[in-house]
């Protein structure tokens, strides 16, 4: 209380005059007017006003010295933050504020308003703003000058083999490679003799793509490097990287007669099997007894077995009859193997070859896998062990044993898939881009051949959801839905079709709309899920 | 080689009016914030030594009583400001330096601050004509202090805006002398509120005589 009522004395600040000009002010540390004050001090002094950055055209990116690029866009936080931080001496000024100043994006300078704040004289704080002028110059950083003097720079190399007479594999492999952006650290990839070649920057990218190889497809691989250059003195050596993938030559629907001590060790399977899909390991399937197994990749090259006869030599057969063994109940539950699941059923069919037809009367029982695809009258596909000529060890040691005429693969949609043939299909896919060996020349038959296979490959796709499962499939935006009417009344069954629920719509750019839309390596448009 | 030209300038300025005398006090060279005096006396820190008090005494005209006093805070020129007839001081002076001061000086004291600065000696200069004071005195303290002094007194700075208005310039009736660095407007201040104007050494003799006259009639 009595504190409150203390006298205090009123306080009524004075003015003195400005010790340079003479103008009436109140009195502040310095004494002096703040006009007086400017002309007496810059706190800008020792602050660059004209500043010249490195900027790569090739890959829009700024020199952080000593080496660093870093990516930033015009106007951008990053931009400004990389601006102030090539500014010396900032560091003796508070900085305030900072903010570009809008020039033309091919002025070739970027203008930055900068507030900064500073002590003057005797604890007297001075603010100031002022506008720094950047000069970009063009600099192309080390990457792109070496990409831009040698395009060809690779380090690693992946040469992905697979010895076959088809193209199907690489067709399969080059979805999974887009689907999974497999692709995106590579260089180049070239179109080579039974296989593909893949160009890498750095080694551990050519090795993250041989583990992902490794980890879809059964293969096995070695790997060599190759002294480029060293320098002994600071114990530089510069290597190139190669390696050599060599994917298994068993594809899908081929047919292998197991060795002996394989077919021994798999519990007496087969030892004529088929195979049914092939991921990183190989699925086999006895047609005779449904059972199934797998060999993974390690199992697979110990023994390093060929296939008996390929999808090539395939024969169309005209179902007579077809008898269910034992009902549907035996089957299943014996075939609870890996992919057995109801989706056999073992059968007695009795079949004839569509080329002999009116021709003799050979007639052939087998047993089948395919009971619940196939019914009198339809199309099989099948290995014609008959007429075969084939040259295989194992398959002579079994000679003397009981082996079957005809193993049937799968139902033949040939005649049905021959009035739609041609036309675009409701869905397509992304191609990878390709450099074509020009010592691989392939002549004009053998490129037919890999039109047919890429054809063949399409029809697989339609006919194994779970293949389909894999990859990713696309709207064919030019596709229009027309002969659908003149096909509903033929004879009911259609060829198998891609559901539209599969596909998904590609993402466009209003800009890239003129382009024919196959993603093109790592930028390819984008996936959504419809 | 600054404290002689410094020296020899004071000399060509005074040389025929007032003698002007080289020393020490406490064999220190700033003479001006150790010891503090007026046309009565001089007062000399307790740090002088024997050879200087003597010297001074020698070289100062006996009317003026030089006197060595026994202070704790022993830079008298911060601590004390004063003109021939009141001064202000330190309010930590010893009562008995108080009563020295008032004695040898011949001075009315008060016990003052200046701007909240203790250090009066410091932070203003006077003379018998007027004086300047620290430029953040308020009004009311300008007022009082006026008051106190009997003399006009303006806020201002010396040497291009410093505030130690004491340690940049020095004044009797007549001249002042200022920093180098002191700006013309500065002087301006300074020359009006010390009245040097018109002043020079024969205008206070015949101004004084004129009084002098005025008060034997």
């Amino acid at each position: 209380m009595a504190a409150m009522e203390m006298f205090h004395v009123q306080q009524t600040p004075g003015v003195v005059l400005c010790c340079l000009c003479g103008t009436a002010i109140s009195p502040n540390p310095t004494n002096m007017c703040m006009s007086c004050i400017r002309t007496q001090v810059d706190i800008t002094e020792g602050l660059q006003k004209q500043l010249t950055i490195f900027y790569c055209r090739n890959c829009g990116r700024y020199l952080q010295p000593p080496r660093a690029w870093i990516k930033a866009e015009l106007e951008s936080k990053e931009l400004l933050t990389f601006c102030i931080k090539r500014m010396k001496n900032l560091s003796k000024v508070k900085l305030v504020d900072a903010g570009f100043v809008w020039t033309e994006p091919h002025s070739k300078r970027l203008k930055v308003k900068l507030t900064v704040q500073k002590e003057v004289f005797n604890d007297a704080i001075l603010q100031q703003t002022f506008v720094a002028d950047y000069v970009v110059e063009d600099n192309m950083c080390d990457s792109c000058s070496r990409a831009a003097g040698n395009p060809d720079q690779w380090v690693a190399v992946v040469q992905l083999r697979q010895k076959v007479d088809h193209k199907r594999t690489f067709f399969f492999l080059e979805q999974l490679i887009l689907k999974h952006g497999a692709d995106a650290n590579t260089v180049n990839v070239k179109k080579m003799h039974e296989g593909l070649d893949f160009y890498y920057g750095h080694r551990s990218h050519a090795l993250k793509f041989v583990d992902f190889v490794n980890s879809v497809v059964p293969v096995r691989h070695r790997n060599d490097k190759q002294l480029v250059s060293h320098d002994t003195k600071s114990n530089h050596y510069n290597y190139r990287f190669t390696f050599s993938v060599e994917i298994c030559p068993i594809c899908k629907d081929d047919l292998i007669c197991l060795p002996q001590r394989l077919s021994t060790s798999l519990g007496n399977l087969g030892p004529l099997v088929l195979c049914t899909r092939v991921s990183n390991s190989l699925f086999l399937l006895d047609p005779a007894t449904l059972r199934t197994s797998f060999v993974d990749a390690q199992q697979y090259w110990r023994a390093g077995y060929k296939p008996l006869l390929t999808s090539r030599q395939l024969v169309e057969y005209v179902v007579l009859d077809i008898e269910v063994i034992g009902g549907g109940a035996h089957s299943n539950n014996d075939s609870a193997g890996a992919g057995g699941g109801g989706r056999y059923l073992l059968a007695e069919a009795q079949v004839a070859r569509k080329s002999d037809f009116g021709q003799n009367d050979l007639i052939f029982t087998t047993r089948t896998h395919l009971g619940r695809l196939l019914s009198p009258g339809d199309y099989a596909l099948g290995y014609d062990l008959y007429g075969a000529n084939t040259n295989s060890d194992e398959l002579d040691s079994l000679k003397s044993a009981n082996l079957p005429d005809v193993i049937l693969v799968r139902k033949s949609y040939e005649e049905k898939r021959r009035r739609i043939r041609g036309k675009p299909r409701p869905w397509k896919l992304r191609n990878l881009a390709m450099e074509v060996d020009a010592t691989a020349v392939s002549g004009r038959g053998e490129e037919e051949q890999q039109q047919r296979d890429y054809e063949r490959f399409l029809e697989e796709l339609e006919e194994d959801p779970e293949m389909r499962s894999r990859i990713a499939l696309f709207k064919n935006p030019q596709y229009t839905k027309v002969e659908t009417a003149s096909m509903a009344g033929d004879d009911g069954e259609e060829p198998p079709q891609v559901p539209l629920e599969e596909l998904l719509s590609e993402l466009r750019i209003a800009d890239q709309e003129g382009g024919d839309g196959d993603g093109v390596g790592s930028d390819g448009p984008e996936e959504m899920d419809m | 080689m600054a404290f002689f030209l410094m020296c020899s300038m004071f000399e060509m300025e005074f040389g025929d009016v007032i003698p002007v005398v080289k020393t020490s006090v406490g064999g220190t060279r700033v003479i001006g914030r150790m010891c503090v005096g007026n046309k009565n006396g001089l007062l000399l820190p307790n740090s002088t030594t024997d050879q200087e008090l003597l010297h001074i005494r020698n070289c100062i005209p006996d009317e003026v009583v030089v006197q060595r006093i026994d202070e704790r805070l022993s830079a008298l020129g911060n601590c004390i400001a004063c003109n021939d007839y009141v001064g202000l001081i330190h309010t930590d002076l010893d009562r008995e330096t108080e009563e020295l001061i008032a004695d040898v000086l011949g001075v009315e004291v008060f016990r003052q601050t200046i701007a909240g600065n203790i250090l009066v000696g410091s932070y203003c200069v006077f003379s018998n004509k007027g004086g300047l004071v620290h430029p953040r005195t308020s009004i009311e303290d300008l007022d009082e202090l006026s008051s106190l002094l009997q003399v006009p007194l303006v806020a201002g700075t010396v040497n291009r805006g410093s505030e130690v208005i004491g340690a940049g310039m020095v004044a009797n009736d007549w001249t002042a002398f200022c920093g180098l660095d002191t700006t013309a407007t500065e002087l301006s201040v300074v020359e009006s509120v010390f009245k040097l104007r018109d002043a020079h050494p024969s205008a206070i003799v015949h101004e004084m005589r004129a009084s002098l006259i005025d008060s034997m009639a």
